[in-house]
């Protein structure tokens, strides 16, 4: 196999000079034609070349390029690249070899393609996140084309998903994918796994943890509990969880370096609701995101159909209701938060009574999905380097755990988590600070189709029953609001994309705030994501200032 | 706990005795507040509130205010507080949004007086007027502020603070309608309780929360703030804009602070997060608290001075449950275990050293440091009346001095100038440094550069005149160049290196004899002069004159022996030299001593150097063709001999001439780390123009990614005076172009210089001929403009 010079080198692309672009391309496209020329007098196919395995790796290798060009042609920031490669495809075709298209439509299996941004249409605030975004990694991934419908919330989430994996920390780079890794195969989010197994193998990390925990270093392997309940029953959280791995010998953790790591595990968990939540499409360069077959109408993705994204009638389906009655849903939403707005004064509460409120809404919010037991959640390709039975993912809630009560009176992100943070890690905590402040207050102050709408009593019902989700009380807030404000199937969809992502569908997706934009569901899932991290930050920074006194 | 000393104090009629105690709470604490007659505390949390009278020996629980059957989150409490005026009157904020008054004088067992729902959500502070009987202001998480008159059943007026959280809030203690208030966001409001429509001032104080701030209770005008971003800042609010007097900085957020009665500039604060102490700290002394309390387990919640008039008893709630009054006799003194130092190098090279007393009078035992030039001065604190302990400090002060002359860095600042690091041929570039380093008389540099340049330039590309005038010029007076082999070169070096260790053991045994006598000794400074002299001792020539010449000026620069001048602006406290033991004795060391020692160890280092400092560089070398790689061992720890004689310089200007052709050999972190050296060294001399271009040439991504950094330069507009937002040169807002001249009104391209202050400018030299005849803006905006 020829390395070295016929290497195809893709770092010049980041860059932003078109100069140092152009040259990256044309030594690209050197490179490309190069290696295009004995495989094209070979007449083989690809894939049944069991005779000639040498000739079926180089393919492999090939193939993967075209596939990554396939990516630049349609998600860099810069047209000329896109352009470029879009032109280097062309070559290649013409010299015999099939290329790659992409599958799926768009970004999202949610949400159609016509709404989400087009790389090219962006205006400049835009085009400058997405360059940060490409510079940074080397691509123009599908969760930024989807956030960037929330660019304010977009530049501080790269900004901190930067930082985290590529600036100053801790932790070495390699164990930062891994981690990350390890945390989105929890939740079985094929997408996160594939992204950063890419990742983790530019940094220098080693093949072979990615066959299973077992085979990654000790110290990952003593990790794999807290994750564990980190993601499923943070509140089960004690300091005899951090006390373990921070005292085990050769093995331990140091504070800073479990600080780093329960950041990225958070991160990455809240970031696999959003992946199902939005129903996040395959990378175009990663498995799943592209064939080689020609495009046939037999050839449906099956994926495709059982999401059902393309086909008019599934919409119908789903849509039972009809159009006035889910407009009438957004008014009745609007008239209970302008009542709960008028008359709060008015009448109040008992204290038991607002105690009581609040554990109801506990406890339902266990059994909210035992409903949709008999969906069918489609059968994902569980990632493959976790396969692992003890991995397997336990229905905590499901049994009625009691969950105990955290009130945020006595520990809250302002004034204790951050401060943790930021000691142990410094900057972080400024700037999840930061991502938290902006997920919340962010508003248009629009609802569906109507303007100027305080939305911030719905924003803040969302936010607490998730909060409440996890057993974490505010004993200001009445939590009688969250059912006046929050219908039983948007419950539904809360509650599954927050505690079990991976059984999110299309279906519940549809089936909440039917006449809400895309934008706005997208803005749902925003708070979703950043209303459990903090829950799970909170739980396990609490654990670790109780080791500490 | 030991040491627990009975402290009495009078105070006017009443006297306060006690002893550091505490009690076990029930509960985790919130927040806790005194009595006027200081006699009684009470505590509240969220499943506590309950008053303790503070007896002699002990707390003693004499009412739990948590009464009734069920846990009401009204007894949830965030802050207590306790009246000053009526003693029978107390305050609670509790978390879920109400305000409690609470009436100690009613006959049956509830005590609570009035409830205030009108708070959205979590209060977080409330505090009762100082003169005023039924004036009680609330500030929550909601945004709004609240006073109340307790006469009435509702809020006389409602405080805004646009949505941001409050966090504290403070009645002025001598401004009867003045109130401060804290918010999430990092500002400080002002505000008049008469006129609830808008804040009279507001300044940002923190970088994120403020969780606390005091009034001064004797200095009207000083406010002291805590944040989340462990400062503790004072405010003085006397001058039109708050102005920050003080500022000291905590290791963990700050929770509380509350000024310490009868002295001024002493303040207790507490933590929020990870740390359990309370400090003292004196605003004056920034770095290090006067005083520390270390009792608590857990977070310390609430602290108060026992009373408004006695500075030495503090009480103190904490998450650990359990209350304190602390002593001031028995708290711990981190002055007393810390070594105060002070390092600072002066503008010529000159280095201050000063240590506590003991301390160096402990290490002058042992070997001292040669090229140490330590003044023997002794400074003793003035003692602060205010002071309850007196730490008796007195320190000692070194001066070490550079030599006038090796300290002047000339060569360095002529080199970096006039080097050529790129942009011509490797041959050429050689040959110019070559003949830079001659002409500063650093020869052996110079013959460095021009055996690079035989090393690294195939011969078949260099003119054979050329070379022969090259060589003939490096050293028009080395008779024996031809007979050398580069095999003396790397024997040389090394031994030098060698040599000058052992020079300088002899010297310092030297010294040890000189000076045995003293403690205190004053001699040379050899530590520039190792890095200089051996070098030029190396140069290759044997030519003796200019040897000797060198040392003429060397002697020249003895005798011109350095004023022994005193620093004293470098010690703002008020010092007294209390003695100066050592005196007569430093004299004598001046008159004698760094000469004998000087003299000798010269005449010790002289007489091997001339033996073996013939290097040249034969001329078989080109016939034999060697590959350049053959030399890179060689050169490479010609590079590091450089670097570790401290003339990175030479090293990093060799790195980049040479490129490629040597940076495999010498590891990326040695690389990085003489490059870092030698920007720091250019910037310290303000070669701007050269550190960038050092950056530019390096081949370190660290290095390279340097002038990357912070290139963004924000403009404003020149006519409507805001921020340009656009890349370019249109202002978007006014449509015009922004940067022309105001002299000439041509746009300017190129050099433009303008003012900050009113965003006018021009042309470079516009500019500078305008400003020799007028100090107005050449715009006629009327501003004063600064060009520094």
């Amino acid at each position: 196999m020829a390395e070295g010079e016929n290497e195809v080198r893709w770092d010049g692309l980041c860059s932003r000079d078109s100069a140092t672009r152009d040259t990256a391309l044309e030594n690209i496209k050197q490179a490309i034609l190069r290696k295009a020329e004995p495989l094209r007098s070979v007449k083989v196919l690809p894939y049944r070349s069991s005779e000639q395995p040498l000739n079926a790796a180089s393919w492999d290798g090939f193939n993967r390029i075209l596939a990554r060009l396939l990516m630049l042609s349609k998600r860099c920031p810069f047209e000329d690249v896109r352009e470029k490669s879009q032109f280097i495809l062309k070559c290649v075709q013409e010299l015999g070899i099939r290329i790659p298209r992409p599958l799926g439509h768009g970004p999202s299996r949610f949400i159609p393609e016509k709404e989400i941004l087009q790389v090219g249409n962006e205006d400049a605030q835009m085009h400058t996140l997405f360059a940060d975004s490409f510079a940074a990694l080397g691509r123009l991934d599908n969760i930024t084309l989807v956030m960037v419908f929330h660019p304010q919330y977009l530049e501080s989430f790269l900004k901190t998903q930067h930082y985290l994996l590529q600036m100053d920390g801790p932790l070495p780079l390699h164990y930062r994918h891994y981690i990350g890794i390890m945390a989105a195969a929890r939740h079985q989010c094929s997408y996160l796994v594939n992204l950063h197994v890419n990742d983790f193998l530019h940094v220098g990390g080693d093949p072979k943890w990615l066959n299973g925990l077992e085979n990654a270093p000790q110290k990952l392997q003593n990790l794999g509990e807290l994750n564990k309940v980190l993601a499923h029953r943070p509140w089960l959280i004690t300091k005899e969880h951090i006390e373990q791995l921070l005292k085990a010998e050769e093995h331990s953790w140091s504070l800073a370096e479990l600080v780093h790591a329960v950041v990225l595990l958070t991160h990455y968990h809240s970031l696999a609701s959003f992946t199902f939540g939005c129903g996040i499409s395959p990378e175009i360069h990663c498995d799943g995101g592209h064939t080689f077959r020609p495009p046939s109408v037999s050839n449906y993705c099956i994926c495709d159909i059982t999401n059902g994204n393309h086909s008019m009638e599934e919409i119908h389906v789903a849509g039972s209701v009809s159009i006035t009655d889910s407009f009438c849903e957004v008014e009745a939403l609007m008239e209970k938060m302008k009542q709960l707005q008028e008359c709060r004064d008015e009448e109040e509460a008992s204290q038991e009574e607002m105690a009581s409120r609040f554990e109801i809404e506990k406890r339902e919010s266990m059994f909210v999905f035992s409903s949709d037991d008999e969906e069918v959640a489609p059968t994902r390709d569980i990632s493959r380097h976790f396969e692992d039975t003890s991995y397997g993912y336990k229905d905590f809630s499901r049994h009625g755990m009691h969950v105990p009560t955290f009130r945020v009176q006595d520990y809250c992100w302002e004034d204790h988590g951050y401060s943790l943070v930021n000691r142990l890690y410094p900057d972080v905590g400024q700037l999840i600070d930061e991502k938290f402040h902006i997920a919340y207050n962010l508003t248009y102050n629009t609802m569906a189709m109507h303007k100027d709408v305080d939305t911030s009593m719905l924003r803040r019902a969302i936010w607490n029953y998730i909060h409440c989700m996890f057993g974490i009380r505010y004993d200001d807030y009445d939590y009688g609001e969250i059912n006046q404000l929050l219908d039983r199937s948007f419950k539904v969809y809360i509650k599954t994309v927050v505690c079990t992502p991976e059984k999110a569908t299309k279906k519940m997706y549809d089936s909440f705030w039917r006449q809400f934009k895309h934008s706005e569901k997208v803005h749902v899932n925003l708070l979703l994501i950043e209303a459990r991290m903090q829950a799970e930050l909170l739980y396990a920074l609490r654990a670790i200032t109780r080791y500490m006194t | 706990m030991e040491k627990m000393a009975r402290v009495t104090t009078a105070l006017g009629g009443n006297t306060l005795t006690g002893r550091t105690m505490y009690c076990h709470l029930d509960a985790p604490a919130n927040a806790i507040s005194v009595c006027r007659d200081a006699a009684q505390v009470v505590v509240a949390g969220r499943n506590i509130f309950k008053i303790y009278a503070i007896e002699e020996e002990q707390f003693v629980e004499k009412l739990n205010l948590r009464v009734g059957r069920k846990p009401s989150l009204n007894f949830s409490c965030a802050d207590v507080v306790w009246h000053q005026m009526d003693e029978n009157l107390l305050a609670t904020a509790a978390t879920n949004g109400v305000v409690v008054t609470w009436n100690l004088g009613k006959p049956s067992r509830n005590k609570q007086d009035q409830l205030f729902t009108e708070h959205k959500r979590t209060v977080n502070k409330v505090c009762f007027h100082p003169t005023e009987a039924y004036m009680l202001l609330s500030g929550s998480q909601d945004g709004y502020m609240k006073c109340f008159d307790l006469r009435k059943k509702d809020s006389v007026s409602t405080f805004s603070g646009q949505s941001e959280s409050v966090r504290d809030v403070q009645f002025s203690i001598r401004d009867y309608f003045t109130f401060a208030a804290t918010f999430e966001n990092g500002n400080v409001q002002l505000w008049d309780i008469r006129r609830p429509d808008r804040y009279e001032r507001m300044f940002t104080a923190h970088n994120g929360p403020v969780f606390c701030c005091d009034w001064h209770p004797e200095d009207r005008g000083w406010l002291a703030t805590g944040g989340r971003d462990k400062m503790v800042k004072v405010w003085d609010m006397n001058t039109n804009r708050a102005k920050e007097i003080y500022c000291v900085q905590s290791i963990a957020s700050v929770a509380r602070v509350k000024w310490r009665p009868e002295c001024k500039h002493h303040l207790a604060t507490c933590s929020m997060m990870v740390d359990h102490n309370i400090y003292v700290w004196d605003v004056r002394r920034p770095y290090i608290p006067s005083a520390m309390f270390e009792e608590h387990r857990d977070v310390t919640t609430g602290i108060v001075w026992r009373h408004l008039h006695d500075p030495y008893f503090l009480l103190s709630g904490s998450k650990d449950s359990t209350l304190y009054q602390h002593i001031f006799k028995d708290a711990s003194q981190p002055i007393e275990r810390a070594n105060p130092e002070g390092l600072c190098y002066g503008l010529f090279g000159d280095l201050a050293f000063a240590a506590k007393e003991s301390l160096v009078t402990a290490d002058s035992n042992r070997k001292p440091y040669p090229g140490d030039r330590r003044h023997p001065i002794f400074f003793k604190r003035k003692l602060d009346p205010t002071e309850q302990f007196e730490s008796v400090s007195s320190s000692a002060l070194s001066v070490f001095e550079t030599e006038p002359d090796s300290s002047s860095m000339g060569w360095f600042v002529d080199t970096a100038r006039r080097y050529a690091l790129a942009g011509r041929s490797l041959a050429e570039l050689c040959d110019h440094n070559a003949k830079v380093a001659k002409e500063l008389s650093r020869n052996q540099v110079a013959q460095t550069w021009t055996m690079l340049r035989i090393i690294y330039c195939s011969p078949g590309t260099m003119p054979s005149a050329n070379l022969n005038h090259s060589i003939g010029k490096g050293s028009a007076s080395l008779p024996l160049m031809n007979s050398f082999n580069l095999k003396d070169m790397a024997s040389g070096m090394g031994s030098e290196a060698r040599l000058d260790w052992s020079k300088g053991e002899n010297r310092s045994e030297n010294i040890l004899l000189d000076s045995s006598a003293t403690l205190i000794t004053n001699d040379e400074n050899e530590e520039t002069e190792g890095s200089d002299v051996p070098a030029d001792y190396l140069l290759g020539d044997v030519e003796g004159d200019e040897d000797e010449l060198y040392l003429m000026d060397h002697e020249n620069a003895h005798t011109e022996e350095p004023e022994y001048v005193l620093p004293q602006e470098a010690f703002p406290l008020r010092h007294e030299i209390v003695d100066n033991p050592s005196g007569p004795d430093h004299l004598q060391d001046k008159a004698d001593s760094p000469h004998v020692s000087g003299n000798e160890a010269e005449t010790v280092s002289l007489t091997p150097v001339e033996s073996f400092s013939l290097i040249s560089i034969s001329h078989t070398l080109y016939e034999s063709r060697l590959p350049p790689d053959f030399f890179s061992a060689l050169v490479r720890d010609m590079l590091r001999f450089y670097a570790e004689q401290g003339d990175v310089q030479m090293a990093v200007s060799v790195l980049i001439v040479l490129g490629e052709r040597i940076r495999k050999e010498i590891d990326e972190q040695t690389q990085e780390h003489w490059y870092t050296s030698y920007i720091d060294l250019l910037q310290r001399f303000r070669l701007w123009n050269i550190s960038n271009q050092v950056i530019k040439l390096s081949t370190c991504r660290a290095i390279t990614c340097l002038n990357q950094a912070s290139t963004t330069l924000h403009v404003n507009c020149s006519n409507c005076k805001r921020p340009m937002s656009n890349k370019g040169w249109i202002c978007d807002r006014c449509r015009q172009c922004a940067s022309t001249c105001a002299v000439c009104h041509h746009v300017v391209k190129g050099l433009f210089v303008w003012c900050q202050g009113c965003s006018h400018g021009g042309h470079l030299q516009h500019i500078l001929k305008w400003l020799e005849s007028s100090t107005q803006c050449p715009a006629g905006c009327g501003h004063l403009c600064e060009y520094t």
